[in-house]
Parts: C-alpha cells; sequence; structure tokens
C-alpha cells in the first residue's frame, strides 16, 4: 500500500496545523482576560484539549505519512485502549475472564489485520458474525449462568462499537477509487477532520448560544444551537474541502452532512452509557478530554456509515 | 534500571490509576494495608507510589509463594525488596510480626494483604490479626487503608493469562489504634475503611 504525498495533502495538514496556532494564540489570550474563577476553569479544560490535540494531530499525522500500515497499527491500538475503557466500566464476570483474552488479543488484532490485508468478505463478518457466536461459547463452557445474556451482549457490543466500527476509518484507505489511486491518505484525514470539527464546532456553538437542551438526561452540553450550527459550520467546511476528495463540493457537503450527524448520534449513544454507568468520562489518558473513548465516541458511529456510502457509491 | 522497567510495564498493563482520596503521597513511615484478590496487588500498589515513596516501601509476602521459582525469588529480593514471612506455621523463632518490624526500623513503610490470601468472593475475608500487633507495637505509624479495584478482573485467582482492564488503586485516611479499642473492633474498622473506598 503505497500513498502519495501531494500538495493537497500538505494544504489539508498546513490547515489543521493553522488551525491548532489559532486556538492556542487565543487559549493563551483567554487565560489572561478570564478573571472568573468558573471561567479560569473552563479555559484551563479548553487549552488542555487544544494541548492533547497537538499530541493527536501529530501521531495521526505521522501514522499516515507512514503509508496505510501505520494508520491500521495506530487505529488498532486505538480500538484497543478503547474496548479496554468500555469493558472496566462494564461488569463482566470470573466466566467472561477467557472469553475477554480473546477478544482483546486475537479478535481485536485479527479484525486490524483483514483491513491491513484488504480481505473485505471476512472483514465486514468476522465480529458480527464469528466473534458473535464465539462470546456466548467461551463464556458458556466455563457454566456461570447468571446475568449470561447481559453479559455476552455487553462484550458484543464493545467489540462492535469499540473494534469493528472503529476499523472501517483505516479501511477507507484500501478502498479503489477511480482516479484518486494512491490518494486515499487524504481521504481518512478529510473523515477525521470533519468528524472532529464538527465535535469542536458544536462545542464551541453550544458555550456561546447555546439554550436549549436537546436530551438533558443523557448529556446536559448537547444543545439544538450547538447541534445546528456545529452541523450546519461542519458541511459547510467539508463542501469547502471537496478538492481533497473524489467527490465535487455537493457530494462533498453531503458527505460531510453524514459524517456530523452519525458523529452526533455516537456522542449521544455512548453518553447514554456513561450515564447508565454513573461516570462523567470513560477514562483518564487523554488530558482534557477523558478517556480514549470520550475522544473517538463520534468516529464510531460515522466511520462505518461513511466508508459504505464511499465504497458503494465511488468504488469500482 | 530494571525496577523503572518494572514500574513502568505494571502502569502500561494495568494502567493503574492512583487517587488519594484522605492524605497525600509522602515519604513518612506508613503501613498500607489493601485487600487482596489478584498476584498483581502487591506489584500494582507498589508501582502507583511516587519515586521517592516507593523506594522506602516494601511489600510483605507469603515465603512460599515468592520463594518458589527462580523468577518469584528475583523480583522479591532484588526488585522489591519484599519482606517475606511465613504464613503457614509461625513459631516464636519464626515470627512474622517481629520480622516486619526489624524490616520497618525507623523509617521504612510496608504494604500487607491483611486477609492473609487471595479471595474470589465480592467481599474481602475478615482480617487476620497481624495487622492488629503492628498498630499496637507501633502507634506512631500511619495506617493506611487502600482499595485495589477491578485486579480481580484483570488477573483473577486460578488464572494465568491477563486481560487489560483499567486498575484502580484509592488511598483513604490514615488511621491509627484508638486506646482501649479490642483487636475485633479494630479490625472490623479497617476492613470497613477499605470498603468504604468503593463508593469514595
Amino acid at each position: 500500500m503505497k500513498l502519495k504525498l501531494d500538495n493537497e495533502t500538505y494544504w489539508l495538514v498546513g490547515g489543521v496545523l493553522a488551525l491548532l496556532v489559532i486556538a492556542t494564540v487565543i487559549g493563551q489570550w483567554l487565560r489572561r482576560c478570564v478573571k472568573s474563577e468558573g471561567g479560569q476553569k473552563a479555559i484551563a479544560n479548553l487549552n488542555a484539549r487544544t494541548k492533547a490535540w497537538w499530541f493527536m494531530v501529530a501521531i495521526f499525522t505521522l501514522a499516515m505519512v507512514t503509508g496505510g500500515v501505520g494508520s491500521v497499527i495506530l487505529f488498532g491500538l486505538t480500538s484497543f485502549l478503547a474496548l479496554r475503557e468500555f469493558i472496566t466500566l462494564t461488569p463482566t464476570r470470573l466466566g467472561d475472564h477467557r472469553t475477554l483474552f480473546w477478544v482483546f488479543f486475537l479478535i481485536t488484532p485479527l479484525q486490524y489485520y483483514l483491513v491491513a490485508s484488504n480481505w473485505y468478505g471476512l472483514f465486514v463478518i468476522l465480529i458480527p458474525v464469528y466473534a458473535f457466536l464465539f462470546v456466548p461459547l467461551r463464556s458458556a463452557v466455563t457454566g456461570d449462568c447468571e446475568r449470561f445474556l447481559e453479559r455476552a451482549a455487553k462484550i458484543q457490543w464493545g467489540l462492535m462499537i469499540c473494534v469493528y466500527c472503529v476499523s472501517h476509518a483505516p479501511a477507507l484507505l484500501f478502498l479503489n477509487i477511480p482516479d484518486y489511486e494512491g490518494e486515499n491518505g487524504k481521504l481518512l484525514f478529510y473523515f477525521v477532520c470533519i468528524v472532529q470539527i464538527s465535535d469542536v464546532l458544536q462545542y464551541i456553538w453550544g458555550k456561546t448560544l447555546g439554550r436549549h437542551k436537546i436530551a438533558p438526561n443523557v448529556s446536559p452540553n448537547k444543545t439544538w444551537e450547538g447541534f445546528l450550527g456545529g452541523v450546519t459550520s461542519a458541511t459547510l467546511i467539508g463542501a469547502g474541502l471537496w478538492w481533497a476528495t473524489p467527490f465535487t463540493p455537493l457530494q462533498s457537503g453531503g458527505m460531510s452532512l453524514a459524517i456530523t450527524l452519525m458523529g452526533f448520534a455516537g456522542g449521544l449513544v455512548m453518553s447514554a452509557i456513561k450515564r447508565d454507568r454513573g461516570v462523567k468520562d470513560y477514562g483518564t489518558l487523554i488530558e482534557g478530554h477523558g478517556g480514549v473513548m470520550d475522544r473517538i465516541d463520534s468516529i464510531c458511529f460515522a466511520a462505518p456509515v461513511f466508508y459504505h456510502l464511499t465504497r458503494h457509491y465511488f468504488t469500482t | 534500571m530494571t525496577t523503572d522497567l518494572l514500574v513502568f510495564l505494571t502502569k502500561l498493563i494495568s494502567g493503574a490509576n492512583a487517587r488519594w482520596l484522605a492524605c497525600a503521597p509522602e515519604r513518612r513511615q506508613r503501613i498500607y494495608f489493601a485487600n487482596h484478590t489478584s498476584h498483581l496487588d502487591a506489584l500494582v500498589l507498589w508501582a502507583v507510589l511516587p519515586n521517592e515513596v516507593r523506594a522506602v516501601t516494601r511489600p510483605v509476602g507469603a515465603r512460599d509463594y515468592w520463594n518458589a521459582g527462580k523468577l518469584r525469588r528475583y523480583i522479591a529480593d532484588q526488585i522489591f525488596h519484599a519482606i517475606l514471612i511465613e504464613r503457614k506455621k509461625p513459631t516464636v523463632r519464626d515470627n512474622p510480626i517481629s520480622q516486619i518490624l526489624a524490616a520497618m526500623g525507623q523509617d521504612k513503610s510496608i504494604i500487607i494483604f491483611p486477609e492473609g490470601s487471595r479471595q474470589t468472593g465480592d467481599e474481602p475475608a475478615p482480617f487476620k490479626s497481624g495487622l492488629y500487633h503492628l498498630a499496637e507495637k507501633c502507634p506512631e505509624v500511619e495506617l493506611v487503608p487502600v482499595l485495589m479495584d477491578n485486579l480481580n478482573r484483570i488477573l483473577p485467582k486460578g488464572e494465568v493469562l491477563a486481560v487489560p482492564l483499567i486498575a484502580n488503586v484509592t488511598f483513604g485516611a490514615p488511621m491509627k489504634l484508638l486506646p482501649g479499642e479490642s483487636k475485633g473492633a479494630f479490625l472490623e474498622r479497617a476492613r470497613a475503611e477499605v470498603l468504604r473506598l468503593r463508593t469514595a
């Protein structure tokens, strides 16, 4: 798998770096201006988030320039860490111990191996079919029947969300798009940018204009103003980035709309799980953001949809 | 060097996260006592201590376990500097309490698991009396309750394969033996202090 690093790639990376510089400057400026204690706290969190963004962008860009393999490994590790946070929060029993061992050390790496080897037929069914059958079987063998269906369902759900869904992002690198050979790196970059920019814009619109809550019981921070403002602006940005994709401006806007809507859905669903478990974040790994799962919740929902839309309409 | 590597690997694999709820990680002499569900307990508790605290803290372990096999003995002697005690047949000459007291001296801290062995149930077993005797012999030393959470899911008793979940280590409020407190009451209070950290 070989990826071309053309001028468009540099423009994409350069644009993100410019955004980060702007965010850093604004953050430092706000830190001096805001006096109230609550405001200071919010700004400190904002700056911690920006700092973490620098790291994440650096790692992601590095992975991308190594060609396909680096990105597959990066997303594989991300899945592994997210699944770890997810299962930690999800009560399982001693009878699931061996099942979990195989889930972490066989099924997860195997899924990413299938991405890297471009074996589409098995890639799309490994977890929905084979893991789905294996998980309850392995737990049944141990003979612990308490809350059996619940335990099997939780492990399967963790695999689907953290591993199966996320693995569709690096799988974008292996799509065969006419007149776009070797340029798929930009498609992955575009996808991750739109998902994350949409998150950031929804956060900004919500913090500044947010009044009407969408689902106060699930996520008190999600407002209609943030949602509409974020989705609209991220869609416009997506349309404006058409030159990096195989799409026309209109198609690119439509794709970005699908990505942002799915991303919003992901954030909402993963919040509902956190509320159910009584926690605010999935973990503490990324300062200011929470856990890995808190950062990639929108990718989980958006990646499979974007992958299949692109595959269905744009590949041969 | 080996110590740094082991600490790094332990933190990486267990994802261990230390929460100090009611006291700061200080160098003063302390007895850390915790619930016990996994072979990883001592390693993880020891690894999440800050470097300067870890340097003066020694885990107390069962001699029959840590002396079995070269690797275990190496870890216990060279890395942990573990205090190995006889848990099956303590005698006057082979008395765990006096060994621990001698090893603690004036300034060393220790890690102990007062249940005596690893448990598989949801609740910790009743504490054995060693903790009481230590509290009685060294009234100046702070007793810090520690809750080891999720270790029984990472490497439960009877399993050899670890699952990489995230461990939580919670340090509670230091306690001491109260004047006139009976052995039973003290041990029950100590156990309750560990359990209380589940909801803290």
